[in-house]
């Protein structure tokens, strides 16, 4: 029962990589608890910043050369132009502060916790069979892609549910990296372009639904449905 | 001991003796009904002496090997089992214990002219005791049976003492349904557990092969039928009512003991009779017992009548019981004895606290309504300068409920926290995560029951006198004060001196867990209380005990020494308002506030506002149970709707009634045909 | 025998450190609260001389107070002195240790809460009650953060002794732990929380609208004030002692190294002097909460403490 031996210590790269996980985990559930959207917009920058620190420890360890270039690519599109872009969304919309969520927040919290349990046990068999030094992280991974749908779900206000939308595949290609040393470049770079493209349409759509509805409030949504109101 | 070598039946019929005795007491009282010097001078300290041996003899059949008996009682062909062994043993000296400080309580309690006659009283008094006793004596499912429904019928004929009250009779009937179905379930479960081979003696019972199945059925059915005695979720309504309707050493009882009768059953059962546990059965147990801890303690902090708010820490604690439990069935199916002689006696350390420290504050809130009158915390207040020995002992009580150290509530507090802060080891890795979690919502229980002790205690005892009739309160005379100094004995003791209670509990975990914890540690004095390893975790109330009132007294002696000991009285700050009343102070109402506001989804809710130019403002709120609404008024509202279809039958004229009964008859015939 | 005089003279030493030292945490902290805010703060000293001064006058109690509400600020004095002997600061060898671990070094300090919300209670003015609930719905949501806290360290090391988690921790080979940097943040809210310090509870105000702490001592004068306030200086800084032991134990003497005790005060002093800075800059940046945002706060903390929990057992980091 007693371990009171010294306590073995783990190799320096699967230390880092720990503490990049554990930041990712931190920040989906800072966001899931941000009520401001600017905030929110920060922290998925943030988030960006430490997908990009730990694309560059995981080159760095295996010596995988183009992982550097992925980490370049999230640099410049993710904590860089992707929050330029959502800020001037926000400036221009004029809904830079307070977002309603649907449930209140401490809930949310424990539905976040209760949901990387899950995700941890999701993992667990993939994760056992992974031989890479990052193995551990994967459940992480898919738990800040959960965290992130979460908050797409408690989110009534369009610009907060897109920012998920992002979370999300940043959880994805967290995942990647840890589970398989990144995506193929060219599989990569298609997404980023695709997600580039999103939030560009969804930028334009926004200021359709806009006029359409005088609001961005997805309750209005709700009158697109078949009844006979 | 060499007695017991060489008898070893001596306790077994010392305790049967004992309820003979009891029983004889009971129709002494009926003799002499109206006496009530005869029935509260004579007998009840007689079933006093009486209740001493049965502890007594208790204690000493803990550390013996099981001893049986058979009765020749009952129906013809099936004489009474009894057994005799650690685990009963152990509740029978909770029934001993409790019962000898009620008794001495309720020798100056009864008054003339309250509720029934006092003979009567004293019958049902002593008749609910000794089936208690059976209750955990019997060793087949009959006798435990009878036992149990003559503990249900005589409790609810004592819940209904002041029958003239139809709130009361409402409380009883609501109390004997529930009371019922509980037993309606334990029975079916007995059924189940006996397959269809051979008798319903418990021996029986343990050597039947029962598939996994029918193991489950008969253990949910366990869990739902000891659970509705309990308290447990969702079954827990009749607690607050019937507790704060009966006389308070009836209350004591009933909360101290017979609450204890259902958790002794759900161990009897799951640890003894059935197959080894399947862990879903922990998991089940230990949220139920959390969910009812919540629920229990967050209801306990808005209640405004002092035995309700009594009634539901109650249910509290039978929460905290069920989670013990629940946690030693999980360790006890992945097989780890060790920790799951942990947590069992854990939970049976549990329940000899709750014995003590709610039979105290029962009786001392028997105490306060005898010399108020009244039960409502808005209209108390101030007491501790009227009634300082009710207010001393009691605060003992509330601070061992708040599980404060060095009371006893902490150190089963503690050890089920140790037994918690393990369960990263489990095997499953979706408990090894989630349980821990699991322990912050029995600490916020335990905190949260802080809050309502605070809350208790303050509204009662401490304060002004917010009704000018209290300053004519009395203390409590000299047997009630004995009564509540048993209890905050024993408070005092279990709580400094957790290693003797734990060598006697061993004895019980034994057979069940086969572990024992002072098997595990060698080193452990008298001091020191480690129940796992010494560098593990190690609790030393003694040794904190004396750190705290050492520094306590040189402190007061430097202060005096070094400086002076003036004093001056003053009129208290009054805020620049010098308009104040003793009405102005918190409320029981304002202290439950903001459990309200911040945990407002599990409460039904209900504020009326007054109108602003309303010249005699009304503000009224209401926190109700939602379970209430959503179950129990569905199912009555859906037995009434059947109960009216059958009444289409009822019509007053008796040739129809005839002529079911002929129809009845033709179609039967014709079936058997 | 030898052994026993050496522990006995540790903890007398340690335990008279950490009362003596108390009120010049609490000025220290107000002196770099002071800097912070561009004002000239009072003495580090101050507290020293509040005390003295309180400790010279004459006690005014109501005319019904009872004796609780007299003894009450003596025990919670004797509960402090005995929580800040249980937490190693410069040795691990402790007499008093083996009395209580973090679990029932949680209870000390409950026991000395409900005693200071019961007095608040009893002389029956509006404020005490209100202090007095107040502060028993904190302690009630703090203490499920702070049990979640504790359970990282305790995954750790598999002992709830904090004289074991310093031993273990203090002289383990250097690795990252964020799941302890998770609890560390988690501890801080907590720390804050517990003892009144904003953003729950504003230490210097006396409007009555927000106070805590202050609503529960109005009644109190003179050298029961005095010991109430040196209390709670003393339960700040056991708090922080407890924060030192679980996340930054180096420093810290093994049993019977005395030679090395002299070190270990330095550093101990170095290290609450950090804490102090890094307390004033937190409650400089951030304003006091309304009562009902608490909850929220504290659930807060609750999560960050079991998020380094998840961490530990996901990650084992």
């Amino acid at each position: 029962m007693s371990t009171l031996s010294a306590l073995p210590a783990m190799p320096m790269s699967v230390q880092l990589i720990n503490l990049m996980a554990s930041l990712m985990l931190l920040i989906a559930f800072a966001m899931l608890a941000q009520r401001r959207i600017r905030s929110l917009i920060y922290l998925f920058a943030w988030q960006g910043a430490v997908l990009a620190v730990n694309c560059l420890i995981v080159a760095w360890y295996t010596g995988h050369g183009e992982l550097y270039l992925s980490a370049f690519f999230t640099v410049l599109l993710k904590v860089i132009a992707l929050p330029l872009v959502l800020h001037y969304l926000i400036r221009k919309l004029d809904i830079q502060w307070d977002v309603e969520t649907l449930i209140n927040i401490p809930t949310t919290m424990l539905a976040g916790i209760v949901l990387v349990v899950f995700a941890f046990n999701l993992a667990l068999p993939i994760s056992q069979l992974a031989g890479t030094i990052t193995r551990g992280t994967l459940g992480i991974a898919i738990a800040v892609v959960l965290l992130a749908f979460l908050m797409m779900i408690t989110r009534r206000k369009a610009v907060p549910q897109v920012i998920g939308f992002l979370a999300m595949e940043n959880g994805l290609f967290f995942a990647a990296t840890s589970a398989t040393y990144g995506m193929p470049m060219v599989v990569e770079l298609g997404i980023l372009l695709d997600v580039l493209m999103g939030v560009l349409i969804l930028g334009i759509f926004f200021f359709h639904v806009r006029e359409a509805f005088d609001s961005l409030d997805l309750k209005h949504m709700e009158k697109l449905k078949e009844s006979g109101e | 001991m060499y007695l017991l070598d060489a008898a070893p039946a001596v306790p077994l019929d010392l305790i049967l003796g004992v309820v003979l005795f009891w029983l004889l007491i009971g129709v002494a009282g009926v003799l002499r009904p109206r006496s009530l010097r005869f029935v509260s001078r004579l007998l009840f300290p007689l079933g006093a002496v009486g209740s001493v041996v049965l502890m007594l003899a208790a204690l000493l059949a803990v550390r013996v090997p099981p001893v049986v008996a058979v009765l020749p009682l009952g129906l013809p062909d099936l004489p009474f089992h009894l057994r005799l062994d650690a685990l009963s043993a152990f509740f029978v000296m909770l029934v001993g214990a409790v019962a000898l400080g009620v008794s001495l309580f309720s020798v100056g309690y009864f008054r003339r002219g309250e509720g029934a006659l006092p003979g009567l009283l004293c019958l049902q008094y002593h008749v609910f005791l000794s089936s208690m006793v059976m209750v955990m004596l019997a060793d087949d499912a009959y006798l435990f049976m009878v036992a149990w429904e003559t503990m249900a019928l005589s409790s609810y004929f004592l819940v209904t003492t002041s029958h003239r009250i139809a709130e009361i009779r409402r409380a009883g009937f609501l109390y004997l349904l529930i009371a019922h179905i509980g037993a309606i379930a334990i029975l079916l479960c007995f059924g189940v557990m006996h397959g269809g081979g051979g008798d319903y003696t418990f021996d029986a019972l343990r050597a039947s092969e029962l598939p996994v199945f029918w193991a489950s059925t008969a253990f949910l059915l366990a869990l739902f039928g000891f659970g509705a005695k309990a308290g447990l979720l969702p079954l827990h309504v009749w607690l607050p009512e019937a507790h704060p309707a009966a006389p308070s050493p009836v209350s004591a009882l009933m909360s101290g003991v017979m609450l204890k009768t259902a958790i002794y059953g759900f161990l009897r059962i799951t640890f003894d009779l059935l197959p080894t546990p399947l862990w879903w059965w922990g998991v089940v147990t230990l949220v139920l017992g959390l969910m009812t801890a919540l629920f229990g303690v967050m209801f306990a902090a808005v209640q405004s009548d002092m035995k309700r708010l009594l009634a539901y820490s109650s249910i509290e604690n039978i929460g905290i019981i069920f989670a013990g439990a629940g946690l030693a069935i999980i360790f006890h199916a992945y097989s780890n004895p060790h920790l799951a002689a942990l947590a069992l006696v854990a939970t049976l350390y549990h329940c000899l606290n709750h014995a003590f420290f709610k039979s105290l504050l029962f009786l001392g809130t028997g105490s306060v309504l005898h010399s108020t009158h009244e039960r409502n915390l808005g209209k108390l207040g101030g007491l501790i300068r009227n009634m300082p020995w009710v207010a001393g002992l009691s605060l003992i009580g509330a601070l061992a409920i708040a599980g404060l150290p060095p009371l006893n509530g902490f150190v089963s507090e503690w050890l089920l926290l140790q037994a918690f802060l393990f369960s990263p080891g489990l095997p499953n890795p979706y408990l090894n995560m989630l349980v821990p979690l699991g322990s912050a919502a029995l600490v916020l229980a335990a905190a949260l029951s802080g809050y309502v002790m605070v809350k208790f205690y303050g509204v009662i005892f401490l304060g002004r006198p917010r009704e000018e009739k209290l300053n004519e309160a009395r203390d409590a005379g000299i047997w009630e004060r004995l009564g509540l100094a048993w209890f905050a004995l024993g408070c005092i003791v279990f709580g400094l001196f957790p290693m003797a209670v734990i060598l006697l509990l061993d004895h019980v975990s034994l057979p069940l867990v086969n572990f024992t914890l002072s098997a595990a540690v060698s080193g452990n004095s008298w001091l020191l209380f480690a129940p796992v390893a010494a560098e593990r975790a190690s609790y030393g109330p003694l040794l904190l005990l004396l750190g705290i009132t050492g520094t306590l007294l040189v402190t007061f002696v430097a202060v005096r020494v070094f400086y002076h000991g003036r004093t001056r009285r003053g009129a208290a700050w009054d805020c620049g308002y010098p308009e104040q009343t003793s009405r102005m102070q918190d409320t029981a109402e304002g202290f439950g506030q903001p459990i309200t506001q911040i945990f407002e989804p599990f409460f039904r809710v209900r504020r009326q506002m007054p109108d602003p130019f309303s010249s005699e403002p009304v503000y009224a709120k209401t926190n109700e149970d939602h379970l209430w609404y959503w179950l129990y008024l569905p199912i009555a509202r859906a037995n009434e709707r059947i109960a009216s279809w059958i009444g289409l039958l009822q019509h007053g004229r008796i040739h129809l009634y005839l002529l079911y009964s002929f129809v009845t008859l033709l179609a039967l015939l014709l079936f058997m045909h | 025998m030898l052994t026993h005089i050496a522990a006995f003279l540790s903890q007398l030493t340690q335990t008279l450190l950490v009362v003596l030292i108390a009120p010049l945490m609490l000025g220290w902290l107000n002196q770099c609260r002071a800097w912070l805010q561009n004002r000239s703060g009072p003495s580090v000293l101050q507290p020293y001389r509040v005390l003295l001064k309180l400790f010279d006058k004459d006690a005014l109690l109501a005319h019904n107070a009872s004796v609780l509400f007299r003894s009450a600020p003596y025990v919670q004095f004797g509960c402090m002195v005995l929580a800040a002997s249980v937490v190693p600061i410069i040795e691990t060898n402790l007499l008093f240790a083996p009395a209580a671990d973090v679990i029932a070094l949680v209870g000390v300090f409950a026991l000395a809460r409900v005693f200071s919300a019961l007095a608040a209670m009893d002389v029956g003015t509006s404020f005490g009650s209100l202090g007095a609930r107040r502060e028993m719905l904190v302690a009630s949501l703090s203490e499920p953060a702070l049990l979640m806290v504790f359970f990282t360290p305790l995954l750790i090391v598999q002992s709830s002794s904090l004289n074991v988690i310093v031993d273990t921790l203090a002289h383990r080979e250097f690795a990252l732990y964020p799941s302890l940097a998770f609890a560390a943040v988690a501890f801080i809210m907590v720390l804050l929380a517990e003892n009144a310090r904003i953003p729950i509870d504003n230490p210097a105000t006396h409007l009555e609208l927000t106070m805590i702490h202050e609503a529960l001592i109005l009644e109190y004068s003179g050298r029961h004030l005095a010991l109430i306030e040196w209390a709670h200086a003393i339960k700040f800084t056991t708090y922080c002692a407890i924060g030192i032991a679980l996340f930054v134990p180096w420093g810290i003497a093994q049993a019977g190294a005395w030679w090395l005790m002299p070190g270990a005060v330095v550093v101990l002093i170095v290290k609450l002097g950090f804490i102090g800075v890094g307390l004033a800059l937190l409650e400089t940046v951030s304003a006091k909460l309304r009562i009902f945002r608490a909850p929220e706060f504290l659930g807060m903390a609750f999560l960050f403490a079991a998020l380094g929990m998840l961490t530990r057992l996901l990650l084992g980091a």
